[in-house]
């Protein structure tokens, strides 16, 4: 295999609002692979009783339990926004770049203004 | 030589994932309306949302196409990042040993009648 140029100075790279979509769905498609298990392991103890239940409420009071809840919160929506955005694609809509930027524009946008919103209910 | 991860199961992967991206793009948001319009403050409203047994097939059924799409997802993932092929085909397994057993886990939580708790 030819060697090819690797160039990874992540402050250098700029990428075009598409690139950036489709970084992050990747991202956030690893994220909710990860919470699949979590969210399994917290339903379990959550029906267990009264107990687990109540164990599983007082989770949200960890510091650290917000914040993670909030980043899948984004990954979520991003993730289905982006899927979307990807599926029009397919379908040959929205392929021309002027179309392409603008929808990647509006996914971005759509993800972190949900995001903000649910961090106003989360923290607020 | 065939490999077990290999371009040819391209078509039939992409595919699936296609499929199980529509079905999850109407299941997660109803699943979601569902759950937020009658969010319960204490166990026993917690265990209502749990009785009706179609909420709890599909939950399952939302849950394993969730499984699929996921699996499709890390090994291109994988196939993109990961060029040891042993190294590749360990992540993959461990992929789906956590994807099965979370689906599993998820039906016995579910279904099980020997505890009775979500029934």
């Amino acid at each position: 295999m030819a060697k090819r140029p690797v160039y990874l100075d992540l402050f250098r790279i700029h990428l075009p609002p598409a690139g950036w979509v489709s970084v992050l769905h990747r991202i956030s498609g690893v994220l909710l692979f990860v919470a699949m298990p979590l969210g399994v392991w917290g339903l379990s103890v959550s029906l267990s009783g009264e107990d687990g239940f109540r164990r599983m409420a007082d989770c949200f009071s960890f510091p650290l339990a917000r914040p993670f809840l909030l980043l899948l919160i984004w990954a979520l929506v991003h993730h289905g926004l982006a899927g979307l955005r990807h599926l029009a694609l397919d379908a040959h809509w929205g392929v021309e770049p002027r179309r392409a930027r603008q929808t990647s524009v509006a996914v971005l946008l759509a993800s972190g203004l949900v995001a903000l919103f649910a961090a106003w209910r989360l923290f607020a | 030589m065939k490999t077990a991860t290999g371009s040819h199961t391209g078509t039939g992967a992409w595919l699936m994932q296609r499929a199980t991206a529509l079905v999850l793009a109407a299941a997660l948001p109803g699943l979601m309306i569902h759950f937020l319009s009658a969010w319960p403050h204490d166990f026993s409203g917690w265990q209502a949302l749990f009785a009706p047994r179609w909420s709890r097939v599909l939950i399952w059924l939302t849950g394993a196409t969730l499984a699929l799409h996921a699996w499709v997802g890390m090994r291109d993932i994988f196939m993109d990042y990961v060029h040891s092929m042993a190294v590749r085909l360990a992540l993959v397994l461990a992929v789906m040993i956590t994807l099965a057993g979370s689906v599993v886990w998820l039906a016995a939580i579910l279904f099980d009648v020997t505890h009775g708790s979500a029934a």
